[in-house]
């Protein structure tokens, strides 16, 4: 599904990644944990093309192919999603007439004709459930006006629609509380099959306990030092990171 | 001072960017039609000859030539946010008439020359009754001439008059002599008494009482011929109880010299009439380089004359190099209502200086004013407008929303709202936003499968629908699709 290779990135000329090596297989979940600033973002955002990093070694191949030359809206179509740790809010364009262009861009890419308004909003209606938005979200500008909970359950709801192959989870978790967190996790774990896999970024054991990763991974100063059980999560939720650092000799 | 690109004549002709531009604009082509222009140059001399060959009274040629010797005292406006070239009036033709050739071999207008039928076609605008949108009739005017106006007979069974200004000039005098000229004087500016003296050709509008007009009317004013200006003049009265939506839509070909446009539009409101004008406005806007489009000079003005009569202006304004244009209302009439809707967007070297005037005279008067400015490119966009309450206007109202957009930073906009109010029962409101597509923005489109410029399109199209949505849905669709298409390539 997804394969990194000796992954570096810049932002204004500064190296946040610094050789990234990690491989998602098809129905893998895998978790990311670090400490702030230790390049989990970055590494989220080069995956999904974000224009403001620029990837100066390596490679990240999508089902084999290497996605460095595509557009961010041409990976978006491949099947890689991202849940935005703080989605931006669009005034004026509301969700029903957003949603609507994402999901015809996507079909348009595959060859397949628009979807018709009546399928559409029945899809949409099936899936709003999943996450338990009301029905008022459809006329609503995007993100507009949403609560801190309200934006995440949003965010699980369009890759609901969009059926991504890969979703990576950037906090997903941060501020929401355990009833909008147990939402948000549910949602995402109905969506998942063996077809489908996930990079979830987090701080805490929290979501993880909802998600149940296959594989831990733990970020560092742009390198990944530690790959391990879900019960690395757990070690880390007691012990903190130094121990990890100072393993590897930092 | 300061060279104006849009004058530029030393820019290169970069083909690429020509070849965009082409892309870009979808009505930029000619029509090859034989027309008849008169010689460049204006004097009392050509006044007398657009009278002579539209064979007019004697009073609407005095009409001109007071107008004309009018004109010769003033100075054009230099008030406006604007880069205006210099225009030079004895270099323009103002008279041209593709009809011409048609009306040499049996004189009847009804037999048009196939390419204009075939022009008017690809504009989308058919002129078989048969071909016509639903509910629409159509005055179709080309350079100087109406070339046809559909549904007439239809719509004259209920009393309704739509036509031609000459043709209402020849069949209705009366009227035109009582109305003509009473809502913008030829004193008013400088292209104001510029049009009184040389105007050609528009609509003639006129409900009866308590007729409600049972189609949308509609006229479609398209340049074509080559250094010529388009002068025309349109007057709706809507008598009392009567009501009619208007429609305006314009485009030319794309030529690389400024294309002079001063119309003139005047409306009527009795008692308890309404009247709604709406217009698409996409002339030749001029190249990716700023050179050539058209120069839209407009004095648009409604007097609502009645008790509790209505007026609304909705706007949409894509094109045209340089646009200087404040549709306005006078609410004379006590509990007069008026309402002024406008998108305004600009690109590449377009300026526009747009806005309205409410001018509140009658009591428990109320007005709106929604105007949204889009700029993008190296395009300076200013919302200019006057709400004034007199003394004796009681209980007047005034509500002004001024939101302005920008896409990319080489853009300027600007918002110039002036305030009389001579009566302290007055309430007014007056709220203005600047904002800006963030990269942020476009990036969460883009990471959900949605192209830059179609992220830019949906955006546009968000901000500008509570205007979009005061046009007849036909208009809407075209509106929303050139807002679009005008702003493609400002972003990425």
């Amino acid at each position: 599904m997804l394969e990194i290779k000796n992954l570096h990135a810049t932002i204004n000329g500064k190296e946040i990644l610094k050789g990234i090596n990690l491989t998602v297989r098809d129905g893998e979940v895998h978790a990311l944990m670090g400490q702030n600033g230790a390049g989990k973002s970055t590494l989220s955002n080069v995956i999904v093309g974000h224009p403001a990093y620029e990837v100066t070694q390596g490679d990240i191949l999508f089902n084999g192919k290497s996605i460095l030359s595509m557009k961010p809206e041409e990976r978006a179509c491949e099947g890689i999603f991202l849940s935005f740790q703080q989605p931006v809010e669009i005034p004026g364009v509301s969700m029903v007439n957003f949603m609507r262009a994402a999901v015809n861009a996507k079909r348009k890419y595959q060859g397949l004709p628009d979807m018709s308004a009546g399928d559409f909003l029945k899809v949409m209606r099936e899936k709003r459930k999943l996450v338990e938005l009301n029905s008022k979200l459809a006329n609503r500008s995007v993100n507009e006006g949403f609560s801190g909970g309200e934006k995440k359950r949003n965010e699980i709801f369009q890759m609901a629609m969009l059926e991504p192959t890969l979703s990576i989870l950037d906090e997903t978790d941060s501020g929401l509380d355990v009833d909008a967190l147990r939402i948000v996790a549910e949602g995402f774990n109905t969506l998942r099959n063996e077809q489908t896999s996930a990079l979830v970024i987090t701080h805490y054991q929290r979501l993880l306990d909802y998600l149940k990763p296959d594989i831990v991974h733990v970020l560092i100063d742009g390198r990944i030092l530690k790959t391990g059980t879900p019960d690395l999560a757990l070690e880390i939720e007691n012990r903190g990171f130094d121990w990890i650092r100072e393993e590897a000799g930092l | 001072m300061e060279e104006s690109p849009i004058l530029n004549k030393k820019q290169n002709d970069n083909e690429y960017v020509r070849q965009v531009a082409q892309q870009q604009y979808a009505f930029g082509f000619t029509t090859d039609v034989e027309t008849e222009v008169i010689p460049k140059g204006l004097s009392e001399d050509v006044v007398r000859l657009i009278s002579r060959k539209k064979g007019e009274p004697e009073w609407l040629l005095e009409f001109r030539l007071k107008a004309y010797r009018h004109w010769l005292t003033m100075t054009a406006p230099t008030w406006a946010h604007l880069r205006m070239p210099e225009i030079d009036y004895q270099d323009i033709s103002y008279y041209a008439d593709p009809t011409a050739k048609a009306k040499k071999k049996d004189g009847k207008p009804e037999d048009i020359d196939p390419e204009l039928m075939k022009t008017f076609d690809k504009l989308g605008i058919p002129l078989e009754e048969r071909l016509a949108l639903s509910g629409t009739a159509v005055d179709a005017v080309m350079d100087s001439v109406s070339v046809k106006t559909t549904f007439r007979e239809k719509l004259s069974e209920k009393g309704i008059i739509f036509c031609s200004m000459s043709e209402a000039v020849r069949e209705h005098p009366d009227l035109v002599r009582q109305y003509l000229g009473t809502v913008v004087t030829y004193r008013d500016n400088y292209f104001a008494a510029l049009n009184s003296a040389v105007f050609s050709d528009g609509s003639f509008v006129f409900i009866p009482k308590g007729v409600r007009c049972p189609m949308e009317l509609s006229t479609y004013f398209r340049i074509n011929a080559r250094e010529t200006g388009q002068f025309e003049r349109t007057l709706i009265v809507a008598d009392d109880d009567a009501y009619v939506s208007y429609l305006e839509g314009c485009t030319a070909p794309m030529r690389d010299e400024n294309q002079l446009h001063a119309a003139i539009v005047e409306i009527v409101v009795m008692n308890r009439a309404e009247v709604k004008y709406s217009t698409v406005q996409n002339w030749y806007p001029g190249d990716a380089q700023g050179k050539g489009g058209v120069l839209n000079l407009v004095t648009k003005r409604g007097d609502l004359r009645g008790e509790g009569s209505k007026l609304s202006w909705t706007q949409v304004e894509t094109g045209s190099a340089i646009t200087w244009k404040y549709p306005s209302c006078i609410l004379r009439g006590n509990n007069a209502q008026a309402e002024f809707y406008s998108v305004a967007v600009t690109n590449n070297y377009q300026q526009a200086d747009t806005g309205t005037k409410m001018i509140h005279i009658g009591k428990n008067t109320k007005s709106t004013i929604i105007s949204k400015g889009i700029s993008a490119g190296k395009s300076e966009n200013s919302y200019r407008g006057l709400v004034k309450v007199s003394k004796a206007a009681d209980n007047a109202r005034n509500y002004t929303s001024c939101d302005s957009l920008l896409l990319g930073n080489q853009c300027g906009a600007h918002t110039f709202p002036y305030m009389d109010v001579q009566n302290p029962t007055a309430v007014i409101e007056h709220e203005a936003t600047t904002s800006k597509i963030s990269e942020d923005q476009l990036f969460y489109c883009q990471q959900r499968g949605i192209a830059t410029e179609d992220a830019v399109g949906l955006i546009v199209n968000g901000y500008a629908k509570d205007v979009i949505n005061k046009l007849p849905m036909e208009f809407a669709v075209e509106a929303t699709k050139l807002l679009s298409v005008t702003l493609e390539g400002t972003v990425g």
